[in-house]
């Protein structure tokens, strides 16, 4: 017997997770069958198992508004708000009870009376109604063939898995080392695949669509803006993205804190709304999107955004920063300061949203899981809230590092960069014993991990690396570490209490070679370090500009392209990295384009398209407004060109060749790349184009970069572009038949002759007369 | 009563441990030491798929220091604790028995470390055995500082 009840329970709280959106949408749309359907089916179960298990109140509940719904679907009675209002009472109060059944008590006595006589023909409606829209993606409710599992059994399941791994691991190393025959081999190397393939399976069987996060949210918003006298559409998008079910649990209070501080704060009410000029109902966007190994869930609503200076005020109210440092913050700074604990801007505190739990410990929420929350809001137009969480909970890409003979790993997501404390740009010193690191210009607190943890160490001071850090809601640090050793995926797992009561740890893992390795806190190892994490960068900007322009440092991702070659790209200009399987790249209107999401975007990087095969892995690079893909192998590292680069003698994909790491890479040049394969189609029609000699080196390396600041396309002699200004050098034919002005430039200030010619250094002369040439064509 | 005891010895003293929370009992190579983490944890180390975090029972009881990355293997229980795996270092593992009594408190004086772990006598077939209490030797000296 008990066995079937907590089976009814199990199939109850499954239903009525399901129905939440479902009876939204129907209130929507009262005409809508297959919602009523699904309504009138779990009541109607309910119904059917209390008459066997002997629950009367439930019963009666069940009972009565199974009644109601079934006259709707007979056409005896039309749904109204008063009715889906009352059916959703009922509802909740089932939910009470099943909750009360699976707690093992019995069901209090009580009178539902009310609930039932609201139910009724022509009753007053329990609550006020608010008309609202819903739009939950069109689709009924199909359960797919599934089976209930306890997560202890996949738990047991996985780390069998996993044992399998090591002792695939262990056994690879024998046959490394031991002479086999080829068979042996063959067999070992089928093992490995299914073993992988097997490891993967049970990592999605922890996986979950983010829909079970989403289908509650409609009916949250209702009767949050019942509540408030708002009214606000609901847009869910994504839900068939999939996330760790322990990731999802994590991240469901911060979601829902983020929903109705837009829903209390952000989205105004109609009247406000109609005087802003606004449609009257709010709109609130909730989607998901998997980028990379990131899950992106972004809440956009389009109410009256953030006021920043309300947030400084309050800032400076609550003591959370100083007046002089109030004064020079950018927007981004002010919106950050939201982050801040004890920062709330609604003027009173709403039952809604001001419950002291406020964006601070969102933050730390979403960052305690290795997320990054950002935020973008304009005033008047709305707020854009996006959390970026990894794809599980348990995998964390991590550096790890040594002390002496000892690995530790330390979480990417905190990393900032990575500089050699004897690197040029960088300097130690010592103030008063503290630790001190200017990097770039930038000075931030420094502490040896050596001495932090208290394990001997024979690498000098300036020896180490200095790994900079950035831990969550805090401000970077330099930890210095004897050796960086390798990029891992790690699998982590929680330290024994005694273990994390250091502070320092957030959890262990594994190595490949089977040896436990403890991950880092990076807030922890700053705060048992002694270095202070809060407000110790805002202010500390100053010395940054001036020195910054001196250095000519510039980060770049270093990869290989589809043929092989070593290629940098700069940093900045790479949104981000994404997989596509080959079929998702083709030729198509005159171009090679790749399909990325709902994008398709012109695709660089690709030599020979048919040679392609399954999976690609594509740059997503950005200009700000365009996007493009470029198509490599593989990235190989993060570096920075502290070197001259030797320019190309042709315009083209490469810009010219340095030496990173030690061996040469090619620059490739976005900027040539985006011109090329925006095409025309792209540019602004006012486009103004500058024809230079090609083989000109000086043209191309010195001229070039002031003529494209000046807002020209550059072409060469060959190009069939009409061209607005063509430049020479003095003395030079101008070839053909030039339309536009042409500029002829002498290496002599004494050989200028004539308006059309210019000495090639006179910066403002060459300026004024780009200028003017524009002035002509527009 | 009838509870399993495992008898080990630890320090020298036999002690027994309660047969049912012990998982296996394994032998320790190499140990990967916690920097900063109480004295009484030893390391971590590895058992399969799980890391185990090695608890120096000597330490605990506040009866000296196991030299464990001497090269030797050293047995250790293995015990699973709020969902944490430990592994407790002992001189030796001796034997299984079955308990003939229920824990008595025991009234003569006790050296600070034992008292603190003690969940009373019990009768065996080997003579009377003090119970040892897994939660009380895996927290370690200072642990009733830190609770109070």
């Amino acid at each position: 017997m008990d066995d079937l009840i907590a089976d009814f329970v199990a199939e109850c709280r499954e239903m009525l997770e399901a129905l939440g959106g479902e009876i939204v949408a129907w209130e929507a749309n009262p005409d809508d069958r297959a919602r009523l359907d699904s309504i009138f089916r779990f009541v109607h179960t309910v119904k059917g198992n209390c008459g066997f298990f002997d629950f009367p109140r439930l019963e009666a509940l069940s009972h009565a508004a199974e009644d109601a719904l079934a006259d709707c679907r007979a056409g005896r009675r039309q749904a109204d708000g008063i009715l889906v209002s009352a059916v959703l009472a009922v509802i909740d109060r089932i939910g009470e009870m099943i909750a009360a059944i699976d707690a093992g008590e019995a069901i209090p006595d009580g009178d539902d009376s009310d609930l039932i006589d609201a139910l009724a023909p022509g009753a007053e409606g329990p609550a006020i109604q608010a008309p609202i829209a819903v739009d939950v993606g069109g689709k009924g409710n199909a359960t797919p063939r599934t089976i209930r599992l306890s997560v202890e059994l996949l738990d047991r399941v996985m780390s069998g898995v996993s044992d399998m791994v090591l002792a695939r691991n262990e056994l690879a190393r024998r046959l490394r080392e031991a002479p086999t025959e080829v068979p042996v081999d063959s067999a070992f190397e089928r093992l490995s695949g299914i073993i992988a393939e097997m490891r993967d399976a049970i990592t999605r069987t922890r996986m979950q669509r983010i829909e079970n996060l989403f289908v509650a949210l409609p009916r949250m918003v209702r009767d949050l803006s019942t509540e408030l006298g708002k009214q606000v559409l609901v847009d869910i998008d994504g839900g068939d993205v999939e996330l760790d079910r322990e990731m999802i649990e994590m991240i469901r209070d911060p979601l829902t804190h983020i929903i109705r501080n837009a829903v209390d704060h952000g989205i105004e009410t109609p009247a406000e709304r109609i005087k802003a000029g606004k449609r009257e109902i709010g709109l609130l966007a909730v989607s998901a999107r998997q980028s990379g190994n990131q899950i992106l869930i972004e809440i956009a609503d389009d109410g009256k955004g953030i006021d920043g200076g309300k947030l400084v005020e309050k800032a400076l109210a609550n003591g959370v920063i100083e007046a002089d440092v109030s004064k020079g913050l950018s927007r981004s700074e002010q919106l950050a300061l939201i982050f801040e604990a004890g920062l709330s801007t609604a003027k009173e505190v709403t039952a809604i949203s001001g419950r002291g739990v406020g964006m601070d410990v969102v933050r730390s929420n979403v960052e305690r899981i290795g997320g990054v929350v950002e935020l973008d809001s304009t005033p008047g137009k709305g707020t854009r809230m996006i959390l970026r969480v990894p794809l599980t909970l348990t995998i964390i890409p991590a550096l790890t590092v040594s002390i002496g003979s000892q690995h530790f790993a330390i979480p990417r997501s905190a990393i900032e960069e990575i500089v050699r404390a004897n690197g040029g740009s960088v300097t130690l010193e010592r103030i008063g014993g503290a630790g001190v690191a200017t990097i770039r210009g930038r000075r931030v607190p420094e502490v040896a991990l050596a001495d932090v943890l208290g394990l001997p160490s024979d690498v000098r001071d300036e020896d180490r690396t200095l790994v900079v850090l950035r831990p969550a809601g805090g401000d970077v640090y330099a930890l210095a570490v004897d050796r960086i050793h390798d990029h891992e995926e790690l699998v982590v797992k929680p330290a024994a209490p005694a273990v994390m009561a250091t502070g320092l740890y957030a959890g262990t893992t594994l190595a490949d070679d089977g040896s436990p390795i403890l991950l880092f806190d990076p807030a922890g190892v700053a705060q048992v370090g002694g270095v202070m994490l809060e407000t110790a960068e805002r202010g500390g900007r100053g010395v940054e500009a001036p020195v910054a322009t001196s250095s000519n440092e510039v980060p770049v991702l270093l990869f290989r392209g589809l043929d092989g070659a070593r290629r940098a790209l700069r940093l900045g200009v790479v949104d981000r990295i994404e997989e596509v399987s080959c079929d998702a790249i083709r030729p198509s209107a005159g171009q090679l384009r790749v399909q990325l999401g709902e994008a398709i975007l012109p695709l660089a990087g690709v030599e020979k398209p048919d040679e392609l095969e399954g999976k690609v892995r594509v740059f997503r690079l950005n200009d700000g407004n365009h996007e493009i893909g470029y198509a490599f192998r593989e990235v190989v590292d993060l570096m920075s060109i502290d070197r001259e680069v030797i320019p190309a003698d042709v315009p083209g994909a490469v810009n010219g060749v340095t030496l990173i790491g030690g061996e040469p890479a090619e620059l490739v040049d976005a900027h040539w790349l985006f011109a090329e394969y925006l095409g025309a189609s792209a540019r602004p029609q006012t486009q103004l184009v500058c024809r230079l000699p090609e083989g000109d080196a000086w043209m191309q390396n010195m001229l070039r970069p002031i003529v494209e600041a000046a807002g020209y396309l550059v072409i060469g002699e060959r190009d069939e572009l009409a061209a607005d200004i063509t430049i020479v050098s003095h003395g030079e034919a101008v070839e053909g038949d030039q339309d536009g002005r042409v500029l002829r430039l002498a290496t002599d200030p004494d050989a200028v002759d004539g308006k059309d010619s210019i000495y090639r250094y006179d910066r403002t002369g060459l300026l004024l007369a780009l200028k003017s040439a524009s002035a002509g064509r527009r | 009563m009838n509870e399993l005891l495992l008898i080990v010895s630890i320090a020298g003293s036999r002690v027994a441990l309660p047969a049912a929370a012990v998982e296996s009992v394994v032998e320790l190579e190499s140990l990967i030491p916690v920097p900063r983490a109480p004295n009484h944890v030893a390391g971590l180390s590895a058992l399969r798929s799980r890391v185990l975090t090695v608890i120096d029972c000597k330490h605990s009881l506040e009866l000296g220091v196991t030299e464990l990355n001497d090269g030797n293997l050293h047995e250790a229980a293995v015990v699973e604790l709020d969902g944490h795996h430990y592994a407790l270092t002992v001189d030796a593992v001796e034997d299984v028995v079955e308990a003939m009594s229920d824990p008595t408190p025991i009234r003569a004086a006790m050296g600070a470390g034992w008292e603190r772990v003690s969940k009373g006598m019990v009768e065996t077939e080997e003579g009377p055995l003090l119970l040892v209490d897994i939660a009380a030797i895996v927290a370690g000296p200072g642990s009733e500082a830190r609770a109070a």
